[in-house]
């Protein structure tokens, strides 16, 4: 193949509307995000506290971990939680998360299936705390979570891992949602560079709009197999005006909101990004420039959540409306 | 939305301010564009002879200066025995030798280096006062036969110097009469006084290499208003013939000699041929002008200079691949530093002490990872193994006889410390997969950032032009704006653009 012919040309990117991650830097997390609110969104362990002070579902904190001599504290912190979910405060892309299922007779299960004795979470606690995971390696501190327990809808969606929702939110309007479904070649990670597969969703219904893996779409999940057009997200219309009140909540105007499903709880904010990836362009097939203008034409405005909700609904959605479940 | 002028208008300033810089230091400094241009550089030496009449001596030569067409960069004298002091007076510097007593004969030796420079500056040289010489009969009445022809021909000083000349040739009895009285170069200086216009005979000399035993030549140095001419008395010819060097120039003797007799000055020129970079130095050595140039350092500061202002150079590199490419690196200007470190090594040692020292960081620091430790100990024992890898590497090499392996203690060592934890991480994380490819970015940077760096047409411009800085600023401002699409998205996002335009 030619050089030139896996190149595509930039003044056809441009008019189709996709979004470059310059453009991302520039005009929107440069331009709607203040600097000063970053800490916010970077330190989960904020974002949860203000997520409580505004009403959002978050998972359960179990404890936290600040320092060196806490470390042993973990065994006698999840006795009583036979799931949980170890996290870096201000971890990046996933890193450092060690999610247990169960426990027996002292030992740890992790998703895979492969055992970790008390000790292995001890290191993994030290190194968080010595921000190996956190951004520029700054000191962090370690936040144990209750174990999200999934909606059986996404069962056979997803390897080893957690199934979120992505909404990007850009003033409070929700503009473009996708889901991250874990796959044994991303190691039970959702992140799509690592091979994750994308699904866009239609933000006026919660259904498939189609599947992408490695850039290349796909109609079947590769592991499970499972028909990926038959994917609809429930609690839809709850699930996004969660996301879009993220916006008061955090003051960020361009954002990224991962949630997820708990069977019990229903929708849960999982964490905020304040600088959300552009595949979710591709998940979509769809770019995100042409519905950021939109919004920002409409100018200075004031809405409610309910209102920025059905003002996307209407005007992103795929699929015509249909009885929401 | 903030307005977007004043960034342009910053952008704009610092370019044209940068711009100008540059500009003005070739015009002014004469600083070539390019570099491994040559100047031409004229060995002048002047060898004064007398006999020494067993008394103190005193020998004063009159020197030259930086000219129209010529700079003086560097002079000296050899005269064994003598005392040499240049003094100094009204401006006019002349070379004077004492000795107490001497016998017999003596030669003194004084050189001068003059380099070819179209933009040479030289003092405003001062009309001599007007001199009118009264001859007598028959000289005077030639004279004035000749003058009356030519100022009738004539509108100004220039074209009456000219007319004179001709009219030499024109009055043959005439002109036969005053040869006979006096130096025809002489002759016309009187006459042009007579006229009331300022002008002298001045020595000069013409270069050309391997000469020796030249003499002086005599030259008619005309003013008019606060312009100068020169006129070759013999041919009549205007103007300074481009290999014509002014020696004495101040209506002064050329050389004075007290307690000597036959006394004469001959020359001998060699031609050489110095890179410019040399002959600036040079040039701009005992300056004081306004000149903010690395080249007004002592050289040992200028040579760290070299390598300080290289560096926007490799972060420039950095910005454009990040920005407009869009390759990862591991660390934003880790490749740079390296970079640096590949200039003092040479490329190939500098990679092969790279991947040693990296690969050999990996494997130590993969045991390190099981041992548990803190962060901060882990890294500082990584910084230690480095340091031991570097000392093992260079001592071997050297025992091998390889001295270029001494170099990689070039290596910053604490960024290849985090390099080698970052990547032990991203292994454990992502694969080995993922470090060859952000390794190999970070290197392939690297070497494109040293490529540049050590390219000699950029040293040559950064050294010399500081406005340049300006430009490179203005640049990476610029592409500090830029919202388009990075080269690696044009790859990446071209299965979408295919699926959405069908």
């Amino acid at each position: 193949m030619w050089l030139w012919e896996r190149y595509t040309s930039p003044f056809k990117l441009a008019s189709l509307g996709i979004m470059g991650m310059n453009q991302r830097n520039v005009n929107y997390i440069g331009r709607y995000n203040p600097r000063k609110l970053y800490p916010l969104v970077d330190n989960k362990l904020k974002t949860k506290h203000i997520a409580v002070a505004a009403g959002v579902t978050v998972p359960k904190l179990i404890g936290t971990i600040q320092h060196q001599h806490e470390v042993k504290k973990i065994a006698d912190m999840v006795k009583d939680w036979p799931g949980f979910c170890i996290k870096p405060a201000r971890g990046s892309g996933g890193k450092g998360i060690l999610v247990i299922m169960r426990q027996e007779d002292g030992l740890f299960y992790k998703p895979n299936g492969k055992a970790e004795t008390v000790s292995d979470l001890e290191r993994h606690i030290s190194n968080i705390l010595a921000g190996l995971f956190s951004l520029g390696g700054k000191p962090d501190f370690v936040m144990v979570e209750d174990l999200i327990h999934f909606d059986n809808v996404f069962d056979g969606y997803s390897f080893e891992g957690v199934p979120d929702t992505r909404v990007i939110i850009f003033k409070g309007f929700p503009v473009m949602s996708m889901m991250r479904l874990s796959t044994a070649s991303s190691d039970g990670k959702a992140n799509l560079h690592q091979g994750a597969v994308g699904v866009g969703i239609c933000l006026r219904t919660g259904r498939a709009v189609r599947g992408v893996q490695y850039n290349q779409p796909l109609r079947h999940h590769p592991d499970t197999n499972k028909d990926l057009f038959d994917l609809q997200v429930p609690h839809w219309l709850k699930l996004l005006n969660l996301a879009a009140s993220c916006y008061e909540m955090s003051g960020l105007g361009y954002i990224g909101t991962d949630m997820v499903l708990d069977k019990k709880r229903g929708p849960m904010l999982l964490e905020l990004n304040a600088r959300p990836g552009l595949s979710i362009q591709i998940a979509n097939a769809a770019g995100l420039l042409p519905r950021l203008r939109q919004i920002e034409k409409l100018g200075n405005f004031s809405m409610s959540v309910e209102e920025r909700v059905a003002y996307a609904m209407e005007h992103f959605g795929v699929f015509p409306t249909q009885t929401l479940a | 939305m903030v307005s977007r002028r004043p960034f342009y208008i910053v952008v704009a300033l610092l370019f044209i301010l940068g711009t100008s810089l540059m500009i003005y230091r070739h015009v002014a400094f004469d600083v070539p564009w390019l570099p491994g241009e040559y100047r031409q550089v004229w060995s002048v030496e002047a060898k004064v002879e007398f006999d020494a009449a067993d008394q103190p001596v005193i020998a004063s030569l009159a020197l030259p200066a930086t000219q129209p067409g010529f700079t003086l960069v560097d002079e000296s004298a050899a005269s064994p025995g003598y005392g040499l002091s240049f003094v100094d007076r009204n401006g006019i510097t002349r070379a004077e030798w004492s000795i107490r007593t001497a016998k017999g004969h003596q030669e003194l030796y004084y050189r001068a280096e003059m380099m070819s420079d179209p933009y040479a500056k030289s003092l405003p040289a001062e009309p001599p006062a007007v001199e009118k010489q009264i001859e007598k009969e028959p000289i005077a009445t030639a004279m004035v036969q000749i003058l009356d022809r030519a100022k009738e021909r004539s509108a100004d000083a220039f074209t009456l110097t000219r007319e004179i000349m001709k009219e030499f040739d024109n009055q043959e009895q005439n002109a036969q009469l005053l040869r006979n009285h006096k130096g025809r170069a002489h002759l016309i200086v009187d006459m042009l006084n007579q006229a009331d216009i300022p002008a002298r005979v001045v020595r000069a000399l013409t270069l050309e290499d391997g000469r020796r035993r030249q003499q002086l030549i005599d030259y008619v140095q005309v003013f008019q208003d606060d312009k100068y001419d020169l006129f070759d008395p013999k041919t009549g010819l205007q103007g300074r013939p481009e290999q014509l060097m002014l020696w004495e120039y101040n209506s002064q003797p050329l050389l004075d000699v007290t307690g000597g007799n036959n006394s004469r000055v001959t020359y001998s020129v060699v031609q050489k041929q110095v890179a410019v970079a040399r002959a600036l130095t040079a040039k701009f050595e005992h300056t004081n002008m306004l000149n903010f140039s690395i080249d007004t350092l002592p050289v040992e500061e200028q040579a760290l200079f070299k390598g300080i202002l290289l560096l926007p150079i490799g972060v420039l590199v950095v910005v454009f691949l990040r920005v407009i490419v869009g390759l990862k690196t591991s660390g934003t200007f880790m490749p740079v530093l390296i970079a640096v470190a590949f200039i003092q090594t040479n490329l190939v040692v500098g990679l092969l002490g790279f991947l040693s020292i990296v690969g050999v960081g990996l494997v130590i620091r993969s045991y390190l990872s099981r041992l548990n430790l803190l962060l901060v100990a882990r890294i500082s024992t990584v910084i230690i193994t480095v340091i031991a890898i570097i000392a093992l590497l260079s001592v071997l090499t050297y025992k091998l006889g390889l001295t270029e392996g001494m170099r990689i203690t070039f290596f910053p060592m604490i960024i290849l410390s985090w390099t080698i934890e970052r990547m032990s991480i991203l292994w454990e994380e992502e694969g080995p997969k993922e470090v060859v490819k952000q390794g190999g970015g970070s290197l392939l940077v690297a070497v494109l950032a040293y490529l540049a760096m050590d390219n000699s047409l950029i040293q040559h411009l950064t050294f010399n032009y500081l406005g340049l800085q300006l430009v490179i600023m203005a640049t990476v401002l610029l592409m500090g704006n830029y919202t388009g699409y990075r080269l690696s998205e044009l790859k990446r996002f071209k299965p979408l653009a295919d699926e959405l335009k069908k």
